[in-house]
């Protein structure tokens, strides 16, 4: 059984019909990624993921049960955990709050403190910085905490809008190994991404969202030797 | 310039000051969550002042014999009482600001800003009317419980200022309420949620955190603190009224403006310096400064007293809000680097 599932999904902002009946799966242990354009609904489908939205059509079912329909918090709570569009982090918050904030569904001290170490391993940057205000870090600090900030919720999946949106060719490719590591430690991850070429790299399986609806899904390796997605999303003639 | 009387109105001002200030933090605390000035919430203050005295009148007076009210309660026990009913009070208006949250605010959380803007002044017309209907339309007399006794002869500092036990009472019952308030917003995990849904209501739902039960918190802490202002008030200038709490609010709210709106620390700061503004120019400017008299071009402001005290502070509020609409201590972070 899959981890995560969508049936069908349709979502609207108002009167926009911006997702058209989207299905996908993640299994345990995999990174699949979510490609496509400006406006293809990507993030309007994590949104539908974690509760920000409601479909008005479909299901979101984790580990077979549903969870469309209820509200954001308790979805955390059942381990869906979102690093979200453009970070939002929590600018007058210190970085140490900023982690604090992202275990608030759980109960354990201890157990905080412990993740809150694997986190600071994961990002040494964020140690040096625990009691900085958020706000005023850089733009791939500012990635890494809303990463970390995610990872606190201790999630059995994980959700990465746009990781690499605004970041310095250095920094993507850290933010993406990264990203393995997460992976490799046992998380689950739904990543979505303009950048393809990266986003194929790690993922195990991908999927191809062109307005609001799922067009492509395959291998992560044949989706990259795909000329259709070539030509569109990986830049060649 | 006369330093006795400039002093005095410093003193007074700190005590009156007080208690804006205590107003202010539920302005600017439901401004910081929802960004919405709650025009209601001077007439949950007013609201609270009423109630302190309906049940300091029930509790603290008995009948002699010819059948009229005369105090019965006296010295520590008195005091008991007023915490008492303290407690009562914020307790109601806290969950009487949940209650105006829930029906005029929640249902208008996805509507245009102007929507729960004119509900907050629809209920503040509820508010006012059922303060007449309740108390009347003349002011009315609040009891004067509090002894008045200048403490500065018992501290060796002379009787030519006056600083009494009233305004100890004023001072010590708000001065820990604003420290606890500060504390509970810092340190606890749910003054940081309120803090994290301030920021970002979308990221603070994505960690888990209940953000409408989040935002009823945040009207019960400034129920609360309006209760507690309304009891207060009641006591040091001991009248109420059933409109004071367009006007006080009024003041409070622009004290909450000048400390920054949405800045906890900006109100209890606005509030304190609105309370000295208000104090020195009721006393009179040729008070403070007799010289103003007989300058040429300044005389007129000499002529600034009590009956001005209102236009200066809304002259004021204008003119922050052309010039430093963000306040003395408005936040200037980039939300969104």
């Amino acid at each position: 059984m899959a981890l995560l599932q969508l049936d069908n999904v349709h979502a609207y902002y108002g009167n926009i019909h911006a997702l058209k009946g989207v299905s996908l799966e993640v299994a345990e242990g995999e990174v699949v990624s979510l490609i496509g354009s400006n406006g293809a609904g990507k993030s309007t489908t994590l949104k539908t993921i974690s509760g920000l939205l409601a479909p008005r059509e479909g299901e979101v079912r984790l580990q077979g049960k549903r969870i469309s329909g209820l509200p954001a918090h308790k979805i955390v709570a059942r381990g869906v955990s979102q690093s979200p569009e453009g970070r939002k982090i929590f600018p007058r918050m210190s970085v140490r709050e900023n982690l604090e904030m992202g275990a608030f569904a759980r109960k354990s001290g201890a157990e905080i403190k412990g993740d809150t170490e694997r986190v600071l391993d994961l990002f040494p940057r964020l140690r040096e910085r625990l009691d900085q205000k958020a706000g005023t870090m850089s733009g791939g600090e500012q990635q890494m905490l809303a990463i970390g900030r995610a990872l606190m919720a201790r999630p059995n999946i994980l959700l990465l809008d746009e990781p690499s949106m605004g970041l310095s060719p250095v920094l993507v490719d850290q933010i993406f190994d990264i990203i393995r590591e997460i992976n490799a430690r046992g998380t689950t991850i739904l990543l979505v991404e303009q950048n393809a070429l990266k986003a194929l790299e790690v993922a195990t399986r991908g999927y191809v969202l062109q307005t609001g609806q799922i067009v492509l899904q395959d291998s992560a390796a044949n989706l990259q030797r795909n000329e259709m997605v070539r030509k569109a999303y990986l830049g060649e003639e | 310039m006369n330093a006795t009387n400039l002093i005095q109105a410093i003193l007074w001002g700190i005590s009156i000051g007080a208690v804006f200030a205590l107003i202010a933090l539920g302005y600017t605390l439901v401004y910081g969550i929802i960004e919405l000035i709650n025009f209601a919430h001077g007439d949950v203050f007013m609201i609270g002042s009423f109630l302190a005295l309906t049940l300091l009148v029930d509790f603290a007076y008995g009948t002699n014999a010819r059948g009229r009210p005369v105090q019965a309660v006296f010295g520590p026990r008195l005091f008991l009482l007023i915490f008492a009913i303290l407690l009562v009070v914020m307790l109601f208006c806290a969950l009487l600001n949940v209650l105006i949250e829930r029906l005029a605010y929640r249902p208008l959380r996805r509507a245009p800003r102007l929507a729960p803007l004119i509900s907050a002044i629809g209920v503040s017309f509820i508010l006012v009317n059922l303060g007449q209907l309740w108390k009347g339309s003349p002011p009315r007399d609040f009891p004067n419980l509090l002894p008045e006794v200048n403490v500065l002869p018992l501290l060796g500092l002379g009787d030519r200022l006056s600083f009494t036990t009233k305004d100890l009472f004023v001072i010590g019952v708000s001065i820990p309420l604003m420290l606890g308030l500060a504390a509970f917003i810092q340190r606890t995990k749910l003054g940081k949620a309120m803090r994290a849904t301030a920021q970002d209501r979308e990221a603070a739902a994505l960690m888990g955190i209940n953000t409408d039960l989040t935002i009823s918190l945040t009207f019960l802490l400034g129920g609360a603190l309006a209760g507690a202002a309304g009891l207060i008030y009641g006591l040091y200038t001991t009248q109420v009224w059933y409109l004071m709490g367009f006007r006080t609010g009024l003041i409070a709210f622009t004290a909450a403006v000048l400390g920054g709106i949405g800045n906890v620390r900006g109100a209890a700061l606005g509030g304190f310096l609105i309370g000295l503004i208000a104090s020195i120019n009721d006393l009179g400017f040729a008070a403070i400064f007799p010289a103003l008299q007989n300058t040429p071009g300044l005389s007129f402001l000499a002529g600034l007293n009590q009956q001005w005290t209102i236009v200066v502070i809304f002259g004021l509020l204008v003119l922050i809000l052309v010039f430093r609409p963000s306040g003395l201590l408005g936040e200037r972070v980039v939300d969104k680097a």
